[in-house]
C-alpha cells in the first residue's frame, strides 16, 4: 500500500476511513465488530497485525490465561488439542512449557504515532495540546444535536464553509498567526500543500496523516460515519474527513508559526530514516503464537462443553407436545432464560427464536414524531412506513434539563427555587426510585392503545418515498417468509405470541445498544404488533394457505414487547381477541409473568448488591428499580458473557442450561432441504450476533483503545458521544460497566443441517462467508440425522471429535442459580422440583 | 452546647481513620463507614441547629487548643458557628450523606472504590473544618485539605494523561489563590498583633479602631482575601479551570465543581464579611468581579455542547450573582442562593447522562430546522466574535499562563546552570557564608543587614522556580525544594532575633519529609533508570502503589500540609515578616505556593499518568 512512494489523497483518505472506528452517534449504537477493518485477514493474524499496527491488546493477559487453566477454565485437553491443531506432535511439549511456564516480554509495541512524536521529542512542542481543544470544541459545536443554547452558525456547504463564514464576519481571527489565517482564507485547501509546509516528504505523508487522525480516533470515526451516513443526525450536518484533517493541518501549522515564527523546518528534517510502513506484514512471534493458542484453548474447553451438552441431550429423548400455545422470541442472548422458564412452567408451550424486527421492515413514524426511524437490521433500506395515530403517550418534561437554568436572570430565579427540589428529588430518587420523563422507558416507544396504518390504502400518496403500509401480497411474503424461516408451516387452534423486546434505563448514554439490534437499536414492540396484525389477515391467511402454510380459523397472533431490563411484557390488541381466546390468553399471560418473575431472580445472581435468594416476586421488584435509579451504572448486563448462537431447532436446547449466553435461532433443516432460509438467517447471524460478540470481546480486552472505558466520568458531547471530562476525545467501543463480567470468546456457531449444504449455502454471499472462512466466528455442522459434528475449516467441514466429559444433571436449577454468581457450566436440566418460588 | 462542636470534626475524622483501615475488597464495610459517617453527622447538624436556633441563636466561639504557645504567638485551632456556619454546614452534610448512598452503588465494583470514600471523606474533613473554623490559621488547615483532596479526586482516574494535566492545573490555580490567604493572614498578624478570631471581627468598635489607623493594611487584606476567594469559585480571570475539573466519576464533580467546593469562595467572604464591609472601594470591586464574571460565563455558557461543561459555567455564572450578593449585604439571599444552586448543579449532574435519551426524543418530537441569514451586519459581525471569544473562553488560559506561569518559568529557566552535581557547590558555600554573616551581624553595615532577608528569600524562591521548571531530574527538583527552606530559615533569622526553635519547628517536618523523600526518589531511580525524569508522565503507580502513596504523605509533609510541624513553623516564620517587609513576605508566600505546585508536579510526573510499561492496555493520550 504506502511501499508506493507517491501519495494520492484520496487513497489514503480511503485507507483511513477503513481503519477509523465506525460508531454511530448514540442514538442510533449498533453492534459491530470493532476490528471489521482487519476482517479480510484470518482471526489470529489479524490481531498481530491490529496490535502492531495500534498498540491494541487483543486478548487477555498471559498470567491470566495461566489462571484461568490453574482454575480448570481452560482444560488440559483443549491445550494439547490446541497446540496439535497448529503444530506437529514433536514440538507439542516445548509448545505447552512455552505457554505455561516460559516468561516473555507482553509489551504492547505500536508503530501508529512514532512519525508524529518527532514534534514533541525534537521540536519540544506539544502540537497536539495546542490543536486538539480547539479542534474538538469546534467539531462538537458544530455537529451538536441540541446541548447548546448558541448555535454553531451552520454553513450548508459544510464544516470548513462554516468556519469560513464564522472567520469572515469576525473581528478576531480563529487563527493565531498570519500564515495559517491566510491560507485558510484565501485559497482552496489543499492537504498535499499543506503536508509540504508541515512535512516535506511525501513518503511520511500517509504515516503522518494516519498518526495525526489516530491520536483522536473517536473525533475521526464520527466524522467519518456521518460523512458516509448524514442522516444519523436528526438535524443534519455536512462534514467530511477530509475537511478535518484541512482544518487540522492549518491549526498544526498555527501552533507551529506561533512558536517558532514562520521559519521552522518541516518534520522530514528531523526524520532519519524513512520509518517502516504502519501496514507492515507482522514477522513471526513466538508470543503472538502462544497467545493464539491459549485462546483456542480457552475457546474449545468451553465449545466441548457445550457440544457435548447437547450430544447428551440428544441422546435424551424429547417428549412429544400437546401444544397450549407458540412463541416466538427474538434470538438475543437474554431470551434464552425467558424461554427456558416459559417452558418450564407450561412444558407444551412451543417456543422459536427469530430476529426480533420479525421479517418486517419499515419506518416508524410515532404520532407527533417530526421524523421516522428505521426499526428492522441497519444494512438493509426499507420501503416502507408505518404510521402512528390516535397516541396518548405523553412525554413529561423535566426542567432540569431545560437551558433556561443556564442563563443569567432566569438561571437565577431557577437556582433559588428550584434547586431545593432538586435536592428533594435526588433524595427521592435515591430512596424511592420510579419511572420519570428522564427514564428512556421501553413501552414509550409505541403506545399500546394507538393505531397503526398497517394496511396500504390504494391511493394514499408516499411520504418522503415511502410506501405508507403493506398491500396483502407483501404482507403475505413476509408472514410466510418468516413462518418459513423456523419451519412452522401448521398451527392449529392456539395462540401465536409475537414478542419482541426493549429494555428501560435512566442515566444511560448506550440505551440504544441496549434495545434489539435486529430493530436498529429501538424496542420491536411496533414490528412484533405489525407482523401479528399481518398474520391475522383473512386474506393473507388465504394466500398462505396457497403457499403451504395453514393456519386454524381460530388461530391468533398476539403482538407484545418484553422488557429485558425491568422483565415487564406488555400485549397488543387484546381487546380483539374473542371470549375463549381471552381467556386462553389470560391464563399463558399469567405464566408469562411467573416465568419473568423468575427470570429476573436468574438474572439478579449477578447483581452483587442484590439478595438473590428471596422471593422470585421480591426480587423481581428490586432488579425493576435498577432500570430507574439514577446511580445504578447497570441496569442490566446486556449481551455480557455471550458466546454461542444455535441454529436449529429447540429440539436442540430443550432443557439444557445454556446460562443466557447463547443467540436461538430456529430453523427447521428438514422443510428446508436446500438451505433456501438458511442463507438469510446466516446473513444476518454473522454480523449481528458476530458484531455483538466481537465488540464484547475487544471492549473486554482493551477497554482502553477498543472499549469506553468506566462510564463513570462520562460527559455527554453534543448528545452524539461521550468522552472523559470535558477535553477528551470521543470514546468508541462499550463501557467497562457492560463488559467486565464478559468473557473474550469468539462466537460459536451451531447449524443444524448437512455440512454440503452449509457449504452450498456459504458459497452464495461471500461477506458472510468470510467472517467463518476467517475464523472470527467458529462454525460447527450438526448432521441432522445423526448428529454428528461437524467443523468448518477452510471451505470444508471435517468431522470433529469431542473429548468426552460429562454434562451434569440437575432438577435444582433455582437453587444453582442462587447460589452462584460466576458463570455456570452447561446442565441438563431433569425436572424442575424446586420451582416453588 | 460550645464544646458539641467538636462532634461535627471528630465524626469524619473518625470515619476517615477507620477508612483507610479497611481493606480494598470489603466494599460494603467501606460503604458502611461512608453512610454512618455522613448519616451520623447530619443528623447531629440538624439537631445542633434546631437547638442552636431555640437558644436564641448566639454566635458560638470555641477555642479548641493552643497548639504552639510563646512569649508573643499562638498558634490555636478555633471553631465558630453562626448563620453562616449553619447552612454550609446542613448543605454539606445533605449532600455529602446523599452522595455517599448514591456512591455506593455507582461505584460499585470499580478499581478505586476505597481510595474514592478515602478521598471523600478527607473533603469532608476540610470541608466541616473550613466551615467551622474560628480563625484564619484554623481555615487554612482546612482550606489546604480542600486543595488536595480536590487533586486527588480530579486524578482519580490517574492512569489517564488528561485527568492528571488537569488535576495538576486545578492544583496550581487553587495555590496561586492560597498566596492570597497566606498574605491576608501575614498582614493580620500586624493589623492585630494576635492571631484574630473571626468573632472578634463582629466588634464594629474593634475593627473600626484599628482600621482607620491602617487603611492601606485593611485594603490589602480585604484584596487578598478576595484572591483566594475567586479562585477557589472559579471568578474570572480564574474561570476556566472549572470545566476542566470534572474528570472525576459524575458524582465526586457534581459534589466538589458542581455544589461544595465551589461555593468557597463565597464562604470566605461571607465570613470576612465584618472586616471589608467598611471599606466601600472593596465591595464595589467584589461587585464589579461578580457581575463580570456572571455576564462573562453566561455568554461562555450559552456556547457549550458538552453537558458537564455547560452546567459548569452556568454555576460560575449563579456564583457571580452571589459575589454581587455578598458585596450589597444581602448575606441572606446569598445563603439562600448557595443552597439552592448547590442542589440544582449537583442533580444536573447527576442526571446529565439521561440527557442524549430525553433531548433526543424532545428534538425527535419538536424539531424546527434552522434559518440561517448570510447577509453582513454588524450586530451579526458581533454576534460572532461573541460566539469565538466564548468558545475560546475569552482566552482566560492563555492569559493565566502569560500572567502567572510563563514568568515563573521564564524565570526558572535562566537558572538552567544549576544541576544535580554543582548544586551543592553553590549552595554549600553561599550558606556558610551566610550562616557566618549571621554570627557576626555586628559587622555587617546597616543598610545590607536590612536587605540581606530579603536577597536570602529571593534566592530561595528561585530555587523553586528552578525546580518548578526542572525536567530531568526529580532528585534535583526535589533538593531545590527543601534548600528553599533553608535560605528561608537563614533570611527569617537575620530579620529578628527569636528563640531557636522557632527555626527547628519549621524545619523539623522539612527534614524529615525531604529527607525520606530522598531515599525514596533514590530507591525509584535505582529500579526505574529508564523512566525516571520529568519530562512526561510515568505513572510508576502501577508497579509502586505502596510507594507512591508514602511518597505522596511526604510530598505533603515537605509541601509544608498540616501534618508536621513545619505548618506551624509556616505561620510562625510569617510572624516574623515586619508589616513593612512586603517584599519579603511575598517572596516567602511564593516559594511557599510554587514549591507546592513543584512537589505535586514531581509526584504526578513520576507516579501518575498513563503507566509508560504497555504490558498492559493504557490509553490514548487524547482520553
Amino acid at each position: 500500500m504506502s511501499e508506493n512512494h507517491h501519495f494520492d489523497v484520496n487513497t489514503c483518505l480511503k485507507e483511513l476511513k477503513h481503519y477509523l472506528p465506525a460508531q454511530a452517534p448514540l442514538k442510533d449504537f449498533i453492534h459491530h465488530n470493532t476490528l471489521h477493518a482487519f476482517q479480510q485477514m484470518p482471526f489470529h493474524e489479524a490481531m498481530q497485525q491490529a496490535s502492531e499496527m495500534f498498540g491494541y491488546k487483543v486478548y487477555v493477559s498471559l498470567d491470566e490465561y495461566r489462571q484461568h487453566y490453574k482454575n480448570g477454565r481452560i482444560s488440559e485437553q483443549s491445550v494439547l488439542n490446541a497446540i496439535s491443531n497448529r503444530h506437529s506432535n514433536d514440538s507439542a511439549e516445548v509448545w505447552r512449557q512455552r505457554l505455561l511456564q516460559k516468561n516473555y516480554d507482553t509489551k504492547l509495541h505500536n508503530r501508529i504515532g512514532q512519525l508524529r512524536s518527532i514534534w514533541g521529542n525534537s521540536y519540544k512542542i506539544n502540537l497536539d495540546k495546542f490543536t486538539h481543544p480547539t479542534l474538538f470544541r469546534l467539531l462538537n459545536h458544530y455537529l451538536d444535536q441540541g446541548i447548546s443554547m448558541h448555535q454553531f452558525p451552520v454553513h450548508p456547504d459544510g464544516f470548513i464553509a462554516s468556519i469560513r463564514e464564522m472567520q469572515k464576519h469576525s473581528y478576531i481571527s480563529i487563527f493565531k498567526t498570519e500564515r495559517a489565517r491566510l491560507l485558510f482564507e484565501h485559497s482552496d485547501i489543499d492537504i498535499q500543500y499543506l503536508l509540504d509546509i508541515l512535512v516535506g516528504d511525501e513518503r511520511l505523508y500517509e504515516t503522518y496523516l494516519f498518526d495525526q487522525q489516530f491520536a483522536h480516533p473517536g473525533w475521526s470515526g464520527m466524522v467519518s460515519v456521518l460523512e458516509d451516513q448524514p442522516i444519523s443526525l436528526y438535524d443534519t450536518r455536512k462534514i467530511s474527513l477530509s475537511e478535518l484533517i484541512k482544518f487540522e493541518l492549518l491549526l498544526e501549522i498555527d501552533g507551529m508559526d506561533s512558536k517558532f515564527g514562520e521559519s521552522w523546518q518541516a518534520l522530514k528534517t528531523a526524520v532519519d530514516t524513512i520509518p517502516e510502513s504502519i501496514f507492515k506484514k507482522p514477522s513471526y512471534s513466538e508470543l503472538s503464537e502462544v497467545l493464539a493458542i491459549w485462546q483456542e484453548a480457552f475457546e474449545w474447553t468451553y465449545y466441548n462443553e457445550v457440544l457435548m451438552g447437547l450430544q447428551h441431550k440428544r441422546a435424551l429423548s424429547t417428549p412429544a407436545k400437546d401444544i397450549s400455545f407458540h412463541a416466538l422470541f427474538c434470538i438475543d442472548d437474554r431470551e434464552c432464560s425467558f424461554r427456558r422458564h416459559v417452558e418450564s412452567i407450561d412444558p407444551n408451550a412451543d417456543t422459536y427464536g427469530t430476529p426480533g424486527f420479525f421479517n418486517v421492515e419499515f419506518y416508524f413514524q410515532p404520532e407527533n414524531g417530526k421524523f421516522h426511524t428505521k426499526v428492522c437490521p441497519a444494512p438493509l433500506s426499507p420501503k416502507h412506513l408505518i404510521k402512528e395515530a390516535e397516541s396518548h403517550n405523553k412525554n413529561g418534561s423535566d426542567m432540569h434539563f431545560t437551558k433556561k437554568s443556564h442563563t443569567l436572570i432566569s438561571g437565577w430565579l431557577i437556582s433559588q427555587t428550584l434547586g431545593f427540589w432538586s435536592a428533594l428529588k435526588l433524595f427521592a430518587n435515591i430512596f424511592k426510585p420510579g419511572l420519570s420523563p428522564a427514564t428512556s422507558y421501553s413501552f414509550r416507544h409505541m403506545d399500546q392503545q394507538g393505531k397503526l396504518s398497517i394496511e396500504h390504502q390504494t391511493g394514499t400518496a408516499d411520504v418522503d418515498g415511502l410506501q405508507v403500509g403493506f398491500t396483502i401480497e407483501e404482507m403475505s411474503n413476509r408472514v410466510e417468509g418468516l413462518l418459513k424461516s423456523i419451519g412452522l408451516y401448521t398451527i392449529g387452534d392456539t395462540l401465536i405470541y409475537a414478542i419482541g423486546h426493549g429494555a428501560s434505563s435512566i442515566n444511560n448514554t448506550h440505551y440504544a445498544g441496549y434495545d434489539c439490534g435486529a430493530c436498529s437499536g429501538r424496542p420491536g414492540s411496533v414490528n412484533a404488533r405489525v407482523i401479528s396484525y399481518m398474520g391475522n389477515h383473512k386474506e393473507v391467511r388465504k394466500i398462505l394457505k396457497e403457499r403451504g402454510i395453514n393456519i386454524h380459523d381460530n388461530a391468533r397472533f398476539i403482538g407484545a414487547l418484553h422488557d429485558t431490563t425491568r422483565d415487564e411484557i406488555e400485549f397488543y390488541d387484546i381487546n380483539q381477541l374473542s371470549e375463549s381466546q381471552k381467556k386462553a390468553h389470560d391464563n399463558h399471560a399469567k405464566d408469562f409473568r411467573l416465568a419473568l418473575d423468575r427470570n429476573a431472580k436468574e438474572r439478579s445472581r449477578r447483581f452483587i448488591l442484590l439478595n438473590t435468594r428471596r422471593d422470585a416476586s421480591v426480587v423481581h421488584e428490586k432488579v425493576k428499580l435498577r432500570s430507574v435509579s439514577l446511580f445504578e451504572p447497570r441496569p442490566e448486563l446486556n449481551h455480557a458473557t455471550n458466546s454461542l448462537c444455535i441454529v436449529g431447532g429447540r429440539h436442540l436446547s430443550y432443557g439444557l442450561f445454556l446460562d443466557r449466553r447463547a443467540f436461538l435461532n430456529s430453523y427447521n433443516a428438514k422443510t428446508d432441504p436446500e438451505g433456501r432460509y438458511l442463507l438469510p438467517i446466516l446473513n444476518a447471524v454473522a454480523p449481528v450476533c458476530g458484531g455483538i460478540n466481537l465488540e464484547y470481546y475487544f471492549s473486554r480486552t482493551d477497554n482502553f483503545k477498543l472499549g469506553a472505558g468506566t462510564k463513570l466520568p462520562h460527559n455527554v458531547m453534543g448528545l452524539i458521544g461521550v468522552a472523559n471530562g470535558t477535553d477528551g476525545d470521543l470514546r468508541t467501543g462499550l463501557p467497562w460497566q457492560m463488559v467486565e463480567v464478559h468473557e473474550p470468546l469468539r462466537l460459536l456457531c451451531i447449524v443444524e443441517h448437512y455440512p454440503d449444504v452449509i457449504l452450498d449455502v456459504l458459497s452464495k454471499n461471500k461477506a458472510t462467508e468470510q467472517w467463518f472462512l476467517n475464523n472470527w466466528i467458529h462454525l460447527v455442522a450438526i448432521d441432522p440425522d445423526n448428529g454428528s459434528n461437524y467443523l468448518y475449516d477452510q471451505k470444508s467441514f471435517k468431522p470433529l471429535a469431542l473429548t468426552n466429559q460429562e454434562t451434569p444433571e440437575t432438577n435444582r436449577i433455582l437453587q444453582i442459580l442462587e447460589e452462584n454468581d460466576d458463570n455456570l457450566p452447561v446442565y441438563l436440566i431433569t425436572e424442575d422440583h424446586d420451582i416453588t418460588a | 452546647m460550645t464544646s458539641l462542636l467538636n462532634i461535627f470534626l471528630l465524626i469524619p475524622l473518625l470515619g476517615l481513620i477507620l477508612s483507610f483501615l479497611i481493606r480494598k475488597e470489603k466494599e460494603l464495610l467501606m460503604s458502611r463507614i461512608a453512610f454512618y459517617t455522613a448519616g451520623l453527622t447530619l443528623v447531629s447538624v440538624i439537631a445542633y441547629s434546631i437547638a442552636w436556633i431555640k437558644l436564641g441563636h448566639n454566635s458560638i466561639n470555641l477555642k479548641e487548643v493552643a497548639i504552639y504557645t510563646s512569649k508573643n504567638y499562638e498558634f490555636t485551632v478555633d471553631l465558630y458557628f453562626d448563620k453562616i456556619t449553619m447552612v454550609y454546614l446542613t448543605v454539606g452534610a445533605f449532600l455529602t450523606f446523599l452522595i455517599t448512598i448514591y456512591s455506593r452503588y455507582y461505584l460499585h465494583r470499580e478499581s478505586g472504590y476505597k481510595r474514592f470514600f478515602n478521598t471523600i471523606l478527607f473533603f469532608y474533613l476540610g470541608y466541616n473544618l473550613t466551615v467551622l473554623s474560628g480563625n484564619f490559621e484554623t481555615l487554612f488547615i482546612g482550606w489546604e485539605i480542600l486543595g488536595i483532596s480536590s487533586f486527588l479526586l480530579i486524578a482519580f482516574y490517574r492512569d489517564r494523561y488528561l485527568p492528571v494535566r488537569n488535576a495538576v492545573k486545578v492544583f496550581s490555580v487553587y495555590r496561586i489563590g492560597d498566596v492570597g490567604i497566606l498574605l491576608a493572614m501575614w498582614a493580620s498578624h500586624h493589623l492585630w498583633h494576635e492571631n484574630i478570631t473571626f468573632a472578634k471581627l463582629y466588634n464594629y468598635e474593634l475593627v473600626h479602631e484599628h482600621l482607620s489607623g491602617h487603611t492601606w493594611v485593611g485594603v490589602f487584606i480585604s484584596l487578598m482575601i478576595l484572591i483566594a476567594a475567586v479562585a477557589k469559585s472559579a471568578q474570572l480571570p480564574f474561570s476556566s479551570w472549572l470545566a476542566r475539573a470534572m474528570e472525576g466519576p459524575t458524582t465526586s464533580s457534581a459534589i466538589f465543581y458542581g455544589s461544595l467546593s465551589v461555593h468557597f469562595g463565597v464562604f470566605l467572604l461571607l465570613r470576612t464579611m465584618p472586616f471589608w464591609e467598611q471599606q466601600t472601594s472593596v465591595r464595589i470591586l467584589i461587585g464589579v468581579v461578580g457581575v463580570s464574571t456572571a455576564i462573562i460565563t453566561t455568554l461562555i455558557a450559552r456556547v457549550q455542547s458538552s453537558m458537564k461543561s455547560q452546567i459548569a459555567y452556568a454555576s460560575i455564572a449563579q456564583i457571580g450573582i452571589i459575589f454581587l450578593e455578598v458585596a450589597l449585604g444581602l448575606d441572606t439571599l446569598a445563603l439562600i442562593h448557595f443552597a439552592g444552586n448547590a442542589g440544582l448543579r449537583t442533580y444536573q449532574l447527576l442526571v446529565s447522562p439521561s440527557a442524549v435519551s430525553y433531548l433526543i426524543r424532545e428534538q425527535f418530537y419538536n424539531y424546527q430546522p434552522r434559518t440561517q441569514d448570510m447577509e453582513d451586519t454588524i450586530p451579526k459581525r458581533l454576534e460572532y466574535t461573541l460566539y469565538w471569544l466564548s468558545v475560546k473562553e475569552f482566552f482566560l488560559d492563555r492569559l493565566m499562563n502569560q500572567l502567572i506561569f510563563d514568568p515563573l518559568k521564564k524565570a526558572g529557566r535562566q537558572l538552567n546552570f544549576i544541576n544535580l552535581k554543582n548544586v551543592f557547590y553553590y549552595f554549600i558555600p553561599a550558606y556558610l557564608i551566610g550562616i557566618i554573616l549571621l554570627f557576626n551581624e555586628d559587622k555587617i553595615p546597616e543598610i545590607i543587614h536590612a536587605n540581606l532577608p530579603v536577597v536570602y528569600a529571593l534566592i530561595g524562591l528561585l530555587m523553586v522556580l528552578r525546580s518548578f521548571t526542572e525536567r530531568k531530574s526529580p532528585i534535583l527538583a526535589w533538593l531545590l525544594i527543601i534548600l528553599n527552606h533553608f535560605w528561608m530559615a537563614l533570611a527569617i533569622s537575620f530579620n529578628e532575633h527569636f528563640e531557636w526553635d522557632h527555626t527547628a519547628w519549621y524545619l523539623s517536618g522539612i527534614v524529615i519529609c525531604g529527607a525520606l523523600g530522598l531515599l525514596l526518589l533514590r530507591k525509584l531511580r535505582q529500579d526505574e533508570s529508564l523512566y525516571f525524569d520529568l519530562n512526561t508522565y510515568y505513572g510508576h503507580v502501577y508497579e509502586y502503589p505502596g510507594m507512591a502513596f508514602v511518597f505522596l504523605i511526604v510530598s505533603l509533609g515537605l509541601a509544608g500540609f498540616p501534618i508536621t510541624p513545619s505548618f506551624i513553623g509556616e505561620d510562625l516564620i510569617f510572624s516574623h515578616i515586619h508589616d513593612h517587609q512586603f517584599l519579603l513576605a511575598f517572596f516567602n508566600s511564593m516559594g511557599y505556593i510554587m514549591g507546592g505546585i513543584s512537589i505535586i508536579r514531581i509526584y504526578a510526573r513520576l507516579f501518575l499518568g498513563p503507566h509508560i510499561k504497555t504490558y498492559h492496555e493504557t490509553p490514548y493520550k487524547s482520553s
